[in-house]
């Protein structure tokens, strides 16, 4: 598509290089300003939360206690433990999200037969409401009495798994891969699809076998893309709450207690605002440090 | 990608990509087909494959809740968002595609930053300033919010798909004495078009689920269809096929979109195809 | 593709505007939003609220049903935070006084007579008092009590007691554990939760004899009557109880049972109904009614809950706020609800007059069970020892959410057997133990504490 106007050039564009003077700062401000707000007024309100005794309910008790609220938190084992649990979950689902997409990804990316229905099928899950995935699988698929789970393994013999109590954050984690599997697939199709067939087909001819065609040329083609899948998720397995709130309630004991969920008991039963304004300044911590490695490993897939 | 003339490896692709398809989509089918049963067996082991279909569940829920309310809130606040969080970051994407600086990338990775703060934290003064503004259980006020929680990843996707986009051709453009604007909305946005369609059908998908600040910031006008569920779970009592049936209704309108758009995505330009 | 886009893009832009514009306001109309829970009384609460505006038309009403936890929090943020979002509110007999202290809740002296508040019966009403006034109507109130199979129990030759204790109890639940047959002898909850299994350990403790709190406002987790209750607890349920059970809440226990699977069961008397009730269950002819047992102590072993409707100070319309919550809570309102759907599913526990009514009586063979353990349950004194709070199934201070869910917590984890009884006992100490200090209740303010909850 040419334009069929010919504006006269200014002297300082006719070098070869596109050194077109754009006003680059005044197309990103919107955005960055909007965000600035958004993140500077909540950061502020719980900086000055973080420091005071504040609880909503005892609105008497509010006085400033200093790092009182820090030492709280970090002297409770129950943080330290659910600091742990993320990790655990969030690196899992990274794990078989990406994993498994990418090779889903590959798998989708063929012909055959209503692959189209088959593409919209597995794309589903993405689609549902997470407190509703975690019900039906909590209550339909993995109850050791009622669920579809236990009545086919019994059938066969086997008896049944008590998922929730046994392997709970297993559980979890079966639950969250199989919410963000579709999407991690969606982003590496998407991606996939515009591979150059012509850069394949010269491999090919040149002798590459599918398993290596796969790891020189594929992979590195797709390497923006689940970098830019990695660091979404992580954003939002930082995050998981519906799920655990549905079925296992961060128990038993604390086996499924992330850090979004200490700092809902605090906020939420207790109405401790200054407790949760500083775990939630903590946990800002950690997720800066999960970026920061997150970053340093897939980095490089940032630049062009 | 493996163009593969013989004929049984294909169908052995088929199915496989057809078992991986049908396990993925199970559990809504199982919803699906539990909307349909009676309460009793909904529950009942072993689990009914074949039964009585019955639609008393989707009668009870409609009397109980405005679907089409709910619904409708849905809509407007997912979709506006999304239209308001493109508009704000296309700009910036383009900029900091085309034009890095060495600023780019932590700006970048600032913007993914503010997703860091829990929600949860923040409820309490979020609420207060929702009150005095008077955005409480408005539409507009779940927008701005939303807009604003889905922005950091709107950007960083844009900004990956743009920069698929091979610098040559908009060069090209640019040397035929194009302008900015011609050059973005016709050569650009064409291109990054599947890009921008998913990441709108993502910020769609996160904003009609999301269960937080919808139950928080809205009562009865501008109520979503995360509070029709919430008002159907877990109350007292059997409740799994009116869930069920609640559910599907609740899917059922982005499900639909997903799957519709979703073809668009897929029949794809592909780069190829521009020169 | 031009034409597309400019088309898409119009269409897209409708929602927005929509957005912008304003909502149609009903003229001269006073509008009432409700929050409530989305429990069955409730569903029909809304439904024929619909006479309720056809007798008003003054007012509309606006529904906000929601989950329990859900509407807890939500209805909590709005209250303390003045949002003044919302004209009615669906309480518990948990929030109502602690509320009403903060003054965040309109008091209701000004009752119609023929409203007859004296037909309340009086331990649902001092639950929603504070200082004599009353500051929520009960819409219903349950306690907890023993379902058993009676098909069961005489297939073992066993008759139940007119007032079973826990050591017949665990006796029973051994005799009729017949898990070849996919019948457990005892369901019992275990979700963590402070409403959920430690609504039914709390009890179990005050009736071994113990308590949360000493009058210093120290908590007594590490005391031989807590630890032989969560022994019993652990015991039983893992030797004659469901697998599964830690993640088991009430809804869980009520699929269990409706389905056959247990041969007993210690809840809700919410949930009489909807075992006697053929449509959904397929145990309703076999269901039988026992007080809730007893181990050492009789006070505190069923527990007390009112759901009920609270006006809040902020709502702009009190008096309309008023003639509805007062609707939903008479004696009429009941009579609608059993000329509507009859007898048997008309809000419990609420008001003496329900209960003499021979109608009642004659669809509900429950009645008398639940009507005593109603009547019988006494927050001031559920536990032998004195106790600087009140209530059965739960402490009225506001920190008990987090420590009773945080104990539940540990306790599921000792049911999974994840955890000794002893280990988890231990951590639940501390966990109380550093919530008390941190929230200045043991230190300085166990002394004033003491005194203005006795005072009340």
């Amino acid at each position: 598509m040419t334009s069929v106007v010919t504006r006269p050039q200014p002297p300082s564009e006719s070098k070869r290089r596109s050194s077109r003077k754009i006003p680059t700062l005044a197309l990103v401000a919107p955005s960055v300003i909007v965000l600035i707000l958004w993140m500077v007024v909540p950061l502020a309100m719980a900086i000055w939360f973080a420091f005071q005794r504040y609880n909503l309910l005892i609105p008497d008790n509010r006085e400033f206690i200093g790092l009182g609220n820090f030492i709280f938190i970090l002297t409770d084992p129950a943080l330290w433990i659910s600091i742990g649990t993320t990790l655990v979950l969030v690196a899992s689902v990274l794990l078989i999200t990406i994993g498994l997409g990418t090779l889903l990804a590959v798998l989708f990316n063929q012909d055959f037969p209503g692959q189209g229905i088959a593409r919209v099928l597995a794309i589903s899950p993405f689609f549902v409401m997470p407190t509703v995935s975690a019900l039906i699988w909590k209550n339909m698929l993995m109850h050791p009495v009622n669920g579809l789970f236990a009545q086919i393994t019994r059938g066969l013999g086997l008896g049944a798994i008590d998922w929730f109590t046994d392997f709970p954050l297993v559980s979890i984690i079966i639950i969250v891969s199989w919410e963000w599997l579709p999407f991690a697939l969606l982003i590496l199709l998407t991606a996939i699809q515009s591979l150059d067939t012509s850069q394949i087909e010269a491999a090919r001819m040149d002798g590459a076998k599918p398993l290596q065609l796969f790891r020189y040329v594929v992979l590195p083609h797709l390497s923006r893309a689940i970098a830019v899948v990695a660091m979404i998720e992580t954003i939002f397995f930082l995050a998981i709450f519906g799920e655990i709130f549905v079925t296992t309630g961060g128990g038993p004991g604390l086996a499924t207690t992330n850090l979004a969920y200490y700092i809902y008991l605090k906020a939420l039963l207790e109405f401790d605002v200054g407790g949760a304004s500083a775990g939630g300044l903590i946990a800002v911590v950690l997720a800066n440090i999960v970026a920061i490695f997150l970053v340093r490993s897939v980095a490089s897939n940032l630049d062009t | 990608m493996k163009t593969n003339n013989n004929k049984s490896n294909k169908w052995l692709i088929g199915l496989l990509g057809w078992l991986v398809a049908c396990i993925l989509f199970f559990p809504i089918f199982w919803m699906f087909i539990t909307s349909f049963k009676t309460e009793v067996a909904a529950i009942a082991t072993p689990p009914q494959l074949f039964f009585k279909p019955t639609i008393e569940n989707y009668v009870a829920v409609q009397e109980r809740a405005a679907y089409f309310n709910f619904a409708w809130n849905s809509v407007i606040i997912s979709v506006g968002a999304t239209i308001l969080a493109l508009l704000l970051a296309v700009p910036a994407a383009y900029a900091m595609s085309f034009f890095p600086s060495k600023r780019t990338k932590s700006t970048l990775l600032w913007m993914l930053s503010t997703k860091m703060l829990p929600s949860v934290g923040v409820l309490v003064p979020i609420y207060i300033l929702g009150r005095e503004t008077g955005l409480l259980d408005t539409r507009i006020g779940l927008i701005i919010i939303y807009t604003l929680i889905n922005l950091p990843i709107v950007v960083w996707m844009i900004y990956s798909f743009f920069k698929e986009v091979p610098k040559e051709i908009l060069e090209a453009d640019r040397m035929d004495g194009a302008s900015t604007y011609q050059e973005v909305a016709y050569v650009l946005l064409p291109l990054a078009l599947p890009g921008i369609a998913s990441t709108a059908l993502l910020s769609i998908i996160l904003s009609w689920n999301e269960a937080f600040w919808s139950l928080n910031l809205t009562t009865f006008d501008a109520a979503p269809l995360t509070a029709f569920i919430a008002s159907f779970s877990s109350p007292q009592g059997l409740f799994w096929a009116k869930l069920s049936a609640a559910s599907t209704m609740a899917i059922a309108p982005i499900l639909i979109f997903g799957w519709l758009s979703q073809k668009q995505l897929v029949r794809g330009l592909t780069f190829g195809a521009v020169k | 593709m031009k034409k597309i886009t400019t088309f898409l893009c119009s269409v897209m832009l409708i929602p927005l505007l929509q957005a912008c514009g304003g909502e149609s306001e009903a003229k001269g109309k006073t509008r009432l939003t409700i929050a409530t829970v989305n429990n069955g009384d409730m569903v029909v609460m809304q439904d024929l609220s619909r006479k309720f505006e056809a007798e008003n038309p003054d007012i509309e009403l606006r529904w906000v049903v929601l989950e329990e936890n859900i509407l807890r929090q939500r209805t909590t943020t709005d209250v303390a935070s003045q949002g003044g979002q919302f004209d009615v509110l669906t309480i518990g007999s948990y929030e109502t006084p602690i509320w009403a202290k903060r003054g965040w809740l309109k008091s209701l002296d000004d009752l119609p007579a023929e409203y007859d508040v004296d037909d309340l019966i009086d331990p649902v009403r001092e639950g929603l008092s504070h200082e004599g006034s009353l500051y929520a109507l009960p819409f219903y109130a349950e306690s907890s009590m023993l379902y058993y199979r009676q098909d069961l129990f005489k297939e073992a030759g066993i008759t139940m007691a007119a007032n079973p204790t826990y050591g017949e109890v665990e006796e029973w639940a051994s005799q009729v554990h017949d898990p070849a047959n996919g019948v457990y002898g005892m369901c019992l909850r275990g979700k963590p939760g402070w409403g959920e299994n430690m609504a039914f350990l709390t009890t179990l403790v005050n009736t071994n004899g113990g308590r949360w709190f000493d009058m210093d406002w120290q908590p007594q987790l590490d005391t031989p009557e807590w630890k032989s209750a969560v022994t019993f607890y652990v015991d039983v349920l893992n030797e004659y109880g469901p697998p599964g059970a830690s993640s088991n809440g009430f809804n869980e226990n009520l699929a269990l049972f409706s389905t056959g699977k247990c041969g007993m069961w210690i809840d809700a008397t919410v949930a009489a109904g909807l075992l006697s009730n053929p449509e959904g269950s397929q145990v309703a002819d076999k269901v039988g009614f026992a007080p809730a047992p007893v181990e050492s102590y009789p006070n505190g072993s069923n527990w007390l809950w009112a759901w009920s409707l609270a006006i809040p100070e902020t709502s702009r319309s009190p008096e309309e706020a008023q003639r509805f919550i007062t609707w939903a809570t008479s004696k009429e309102y009941i009579q609608l609800v059993a000329d509507e759907s009859g007898w048997v599913g008309v809000p419990p526990g609420t008001r003496t007059s329900t209960y003499e009514n021979p109608n009642y009586q004659e669809v509900a063979p429950f009645a008398k069970t639940v009507l005593n353990s109603i009547e019988s349950a006494d927050v001031e004194r559920p536990s032998p020892l004195p106790t600087p709070y009140k209530g059965i199934q739960y402490v009225d201070i506001p920190e008990f959410q987090a420590i009773g869910t945080q104990v539940g917590q540990q306790m599921a984890e000792a049911l999974a057997d994840k955890v000794s009884v002893d280990k988890a006992i231990e951590k639940s100490q501390n966990i109380a133990e550093r919530f008390m200090r941190h929230t200045g209740y043991i230190e300085d303010k166990a002394s004033e504490q003491a005194k203005s909850e006795v005072e009340q």
